[in-house]
């Protein structure tokens, strides 16, 4: 079947609706050796799009290291990647952005982030068991701030919540850096038997292609190369997506019992970004074969939906089934219990070509390895100025408070620190029945049914560091994510990451991701945890500002015991509290220096191998059962971190002769990486000294637990004071009420 | 004792629910489908936890039309224990089982967080082993707990024992703050004029082992299993 070529070339307005290039037109052109028709040119556009080719990423994230003994699925090969943790299971698990969706329309753009990250976890085969939720905010005291917000943090609950699977995890941040591009990255674990592993290749001609779940409509067309452009306030309502967690709450049980129940799935894809056409190609891609579709078995939810808009359809909650030749009835039979519609619309082919028929006629015919073999970019990695200008930090130029007290409280009270209750009470958190250490601690803790062990997850990534040194920011990310899994008493074992980013074409947002992925291979090296799975989210950016760059990173943990867990709360009247780790507490780029003093400048710093050596000696200390309380020091520096531990526990401080660290200010409120706050018993002081002298971890005490009140260096508040600030910071921020504090 | 947890489309701790009863309580238990017509083998029905059917429409207004909710009538009607968890409550509600109706809570917000009850009734057999005036603490997981009835209707609960669960603070005593939802008269669960179907918005199941953060869900189970017995 061949192609005419008689279509004019496309107008500058129709290449930048399918987010290609006149350099890329002729690229494509010349590769086919004849102009792609308007259906192929949506196609090549949508599969060259950042979203789904990584025409810049790819190059670089090649950096980050990928293999080791346990994991079973690396990055790139499968919809997410897996590890083994023992006794014959594995975890699979991706973290995905839904920032531009979601800066138009906050609920639906969040909720269909969600549906979107369940839907990678179990086309693997696996059970989805766990959420989490990395989110960054402009700010609250802005009416649209809050309404993003609150949308986004109401969408994500909507979504997991009717789903069941537990929303667990996650952090916010505030900044005005993410006014108008708030970033809302989804991450889903899921928990399977290695044997149940399921692949979405498309492989062996002959084999049936099932579409699968809701009908096909017009919304969402053009959602992959929305997300690839700037500006997501000057497009439309119509490129986001409506979810149905209903409906995906079918999916997911159809498609686990019909994996369960025959033999006859060779391949699971979910339909995402670019919907058909991604989902397809990729299949096919994998299986090194050809797809032909017949657009005319697709169910519409539309009428006289032409090609073009059914190929690029983003409507959620669908799913493309490999079927055994002859066998797909089998596998629609288990689909007609659970309510489900469902269409043979194509077949694997051996031609190596995705071909689009409409009624017969062809709408397109295209090598399925020109659209999975996206053009890449490379651009030089030239240090910005601006990091010339925030780097330094002049501490004399800077007062000291006069009533430290007051700091605290702002602190305490600050949307980046106050209590997260807020929105994670919005979260079903415990259905499943797993989990162990619920929001609110370093990590989540999850048991696993029928082991003795648990998992733990951490997301983090601070993107004021990063700004500030984009390397820097890229290692504490792994850095601070593995210390929170450590916290528990976990043994970190892999991540997936998010890259939030400014226009790549633009050379500092270029810089910062090329520096701040060479900054997490380093820790990730360090930490011997590797990349399995991710996600690129670049352009963002708002009014030709790019956003700070905010590498974030989900780690995962495995704790063999799940009885050896540590929780971040102080426990018992008279343990001694301890500062564990080398980090030198300093005030560049703190969160102190932002709140108290308006100003985001310094350089932070990071030592991996003390990073290394810190997180060895609390996972020890919690295996030798020596620790009461463990938990990373982390925004908000030394007088937080007590503070949170204290809130945990219920538990007061008397720390008033806190060892000085440079100036006051410094030592309350001055942050950095490695540092641990950890409680003991009086009769675990000799044990764990000498563990932490054996690994060369300095020790610092700090004070002891007990008594209602935080005395904390010359602070001295009433825990039920300071409780009540932190408590009500965010609600009140995300009601748009001023904070008491 | 043989226990069945009834799996409607969306139902979301059906298998949380098979767990405890199973592993935990040490029943008999058995899936459901919400197509079934027949219930006859077991003693106990368990209407578990979710989204049934999205909660489109009203939260149990479809699934309490599913073909399976006639064998739960007959189950009911023969004096057999039934038990509605959360949206098996709101089900049990629509299927006129149960009197009243669920609201959208007071906060407009859905809430994952963990209450304290009092027992206000051990006369049923979800409550014959705890103690009067009891107090658990077990987790809510709801945006619609807000339970309301006409003031005959709460009449007729009150005259007659009904109320067999009002959230309460920690320390037994009610206040505004320790309803989570607006519930009227803080009321968190109710039964029917035989006392043998109870519905509850709390979850025992998410609160029967220690490493989960709490049993006082057992008092449930052991209620059951203890009335089985008698």
């Amino acid at each position: 079947m061949t192609l005419t070529p008689t279509h004019e070339p496309p107008s500058d307005e129709v290449l930048r609706e399918v987010a290609l290039t006149r350099d890329e037109y002729h690229f494509a052109t010349d590769l086919l050796d004849r102009p792609p028709n308007p259906v192929e040119l949506g196609i090549i556009g949508g599969m060259w799009s950042e979203h789904c080719g990584y025409k810049h990423s790819r190059p670089l994230l090649g950096r980050l290291p990928s293999e080791a003994p346990h994991v079973l699925i690396g990055p790139g090969e499968e919809n997410a990647g897996a590890v083994d943790i023992g006794h014959g299971l594995a975890i699979v698990m991706k973290v995905e952005s839904h920032n531009h969706p979601s800066a138009v329309e906050p609920f639906q753009g969040a909720a269909t982030g969600v549906g979107g990250i369940l839907r990678d976890i179990f086309t693997m085969g696996a059970r989805p068991i766990a959420l989490l939720d990395s989110l960054r905010f402009g700010p609250l005291d802005d009416r649209r701030g809050r309404y993003l917000a609150n949308g986004i943090v109401g969408g994500i609950g909507w979504y997991g919540n009717c789903m069941g699977v537990p929303t667990v995890g996650g952090e916010v941040q505030v900044s005005a850096s993410y006014r108008g591009n708030p970033l809302v990255n989804a991450m889903c674990v899921g928990l399977l038997e290695h044997e149940q592993l399921t692949s979405a290749a498309a492989s062996g001609a002959g084999n049936e292609l099932i579409l699968v779940g809701a009908d096909t409509g017009r919304d969402g067309i053009h959602g992959a190369t929305f997300a690839s452009v700037d500006d997501p306030e000057a497009s439309h309502r119509g490129v986001v997506q409506v979810g149905n967690p209903f409906m995906e709450k079918l999916l997911l049980e159809a498609c686990l019992e019909v994996l369960q129940t025959t033999d006859a799935v060779l391949g699971l894809q979910d339909l995402g970004a670019t919907g058909l056409t991604s989902s397809s190609v990729e299949s096919a891609g994998r299986g090194g074969t050809g797809v032909v579709l017949h657009l005319e078995h697709v169910a519409r939810r539309a009428s006289g939906m032409t090609p073009y808009e059914v190929m690029l359809s983003e409507s959620q909650e669908r799913m493309l089934v490999v079927a055994a030749r002859g066998r797909a009835h089998e596998v629609q039979r288990v689909f007609t219990k659970w309510g489900l519609h469902s269409d043979v619309i194509g077949q694997v082919t051996e031609t190596g070509l995705l071909e689009v028929r409409d009624n017969g006629h062809a709408a397109a015919t295209l090598p399925v390895t020109m659209l999975t073999d996206a053009p890449t970019y490379t651009y030089p990695v030239e240090r910005p100025a601006y990091l010339d200008e925030v780097g330094s930090l002049d501490l004399d130029a800077l007062p000291e408070p006069d009533d430290p007290t007051t700091a605290f409280l702002q602190l305490l009270a600050s949307p980046n620190i106050a209590s997260r209750r807020p929105i994670y009470r919005q979260y079903d958190h415990m259905v499943g029945a797993n989990t162990v250490i619920a929001p609110g601690g370093d990590a989540a803790l999850l048991r696993i049914k029928g082991t003795p062990m648990a998992v733990a997850l951490s997301t983090d990534g601070n993107g004021r560091t990063t700004y500030l040194d984009p390397f820097v920011g890229g290692a504490a990310a792994i850095a601070e994510s593995a210390r929170n899994v450590s916290c528990t008493g976990a043994r970190p074992l892999a991540f997936t990451n998010c890259l939030n980013f400014g226009s790549p074409e633009q050379p500092a947002a270029y810089y910062q991701l090329s520096r701040a992925i060479d900054g997490m291979a380093a820790a990730a090296r360090a930490l011997e945890t590797p990349v399995i799975s991710g996600n690129v989210s670049l352009y963002n950016e708002s009014g030709g500002e790019a956003i700070w760059p905010t590498p974030v990173v989900g780690m995962l943990g495995v704790l063999d015991e799940a009885e050896w867990r540590c929780g971040m709360g102080f426990a018992n009247d008279g343990d001694e509290i301890a500062v564990l780790g080398a980090g030198r507490p300093r005030l560049d780029g703190s969160e102190y220096l932002s709140i108290v003093h308006d100003r985001v400048a310094g350089q932070p710093e990071i030592n991996l191998v003390d990073e290394v050596a810190v997180q060895r000696l609390v996972r020890e200390l919690i295996a030798g059962r020596l620790l009461s309380s463990a938990h990373d020091c982390s925004d908000g520096g030394l007088a937080v971190a007590l503070a949170e531990s204290a809130f945990a526990g219920r538990c007061g401080v008397r720390a008033s002769d806190l060892p000085m660290s440079g100036r006051l200010d410094q030592t309350l409120f001055g942050e950095s990486q490695s540092r641990i706050v950890v409680s003991y018993p009086p009769l675990a002081g000799a044990a764990v000294a000498a563990a932490a002298a054996t690994l060369s971890v300095p020790l610092t005490p700090v004070g002891t637990v007990g008594g209602n009140r935080l005395s904390i260096g010359p602070m001295d508040v009433s825990l039920a004071r300071a409780e009540q600030v932190w408590s009500q910071g965010l609600e009140l921020a995300l009601a748009g009420q001023a904070s008491p504090g | 004792m043989n226990a069945a947890v009834v799996v409607f489309p969306g139902s979301n701790c059906d298998a949380d629910t098979l767990h405890v009863l199973s592993n935990v309580a040490g029943m008999h238990a058995r899936y459901a489908w919400h197509a079934d017509t027949a219930l006859d083998d077991v003693d106990l029905v368990v209407l578990p936890g979710g989204f049934s059917h999205g909660d489109y429409l009203r939260t149990g207004a479809m699934a309490a039309r599913a073909p399976v909710m006639t064998a739960v009538r007959d189950h009911a009607a023969r004096g057999r224990p039934v038990l509605g968890i959360c949206n098996g409550f709101q089900i049990l509600l629509e299927a006129g089982l149960l009197p009243g109706a669920m609201l959208l809570n007071d906060s407009t917000q859905f809430r994952c967080e963990w209450t304290h009850l009092r027992v206000e009734s051990t006369q049923t057999p979800c409550t014959s082993a705890a103690g009067n005036g009891q107090v658990l603490r077990l987790p809510i997981a709801h945006a619609e707990g807000n339970y309301v009835i006409d003031p005959d209707g709460l009449d007729q609960l009150h005259d007659h024992d009904r109320v067999v669960f009002r959230y309460v603070s920690p320390d037994g005593k009610r206040s505004a703050h320790a309803n989570p939802n607006g519930a009227i008269d803080d009321i968190a669960g109710i039964c029917n004029a035989a006392r043998n179907v109870v519905g509850m918005m709390p979850h025992p199941e998410r609160a029967s082992e220690a490493a989960l953060g709490g049993e006082d869900g057992r008092a449930i189970w052991d209620s059951l299993l203890a009335a089985a017995g008698a």
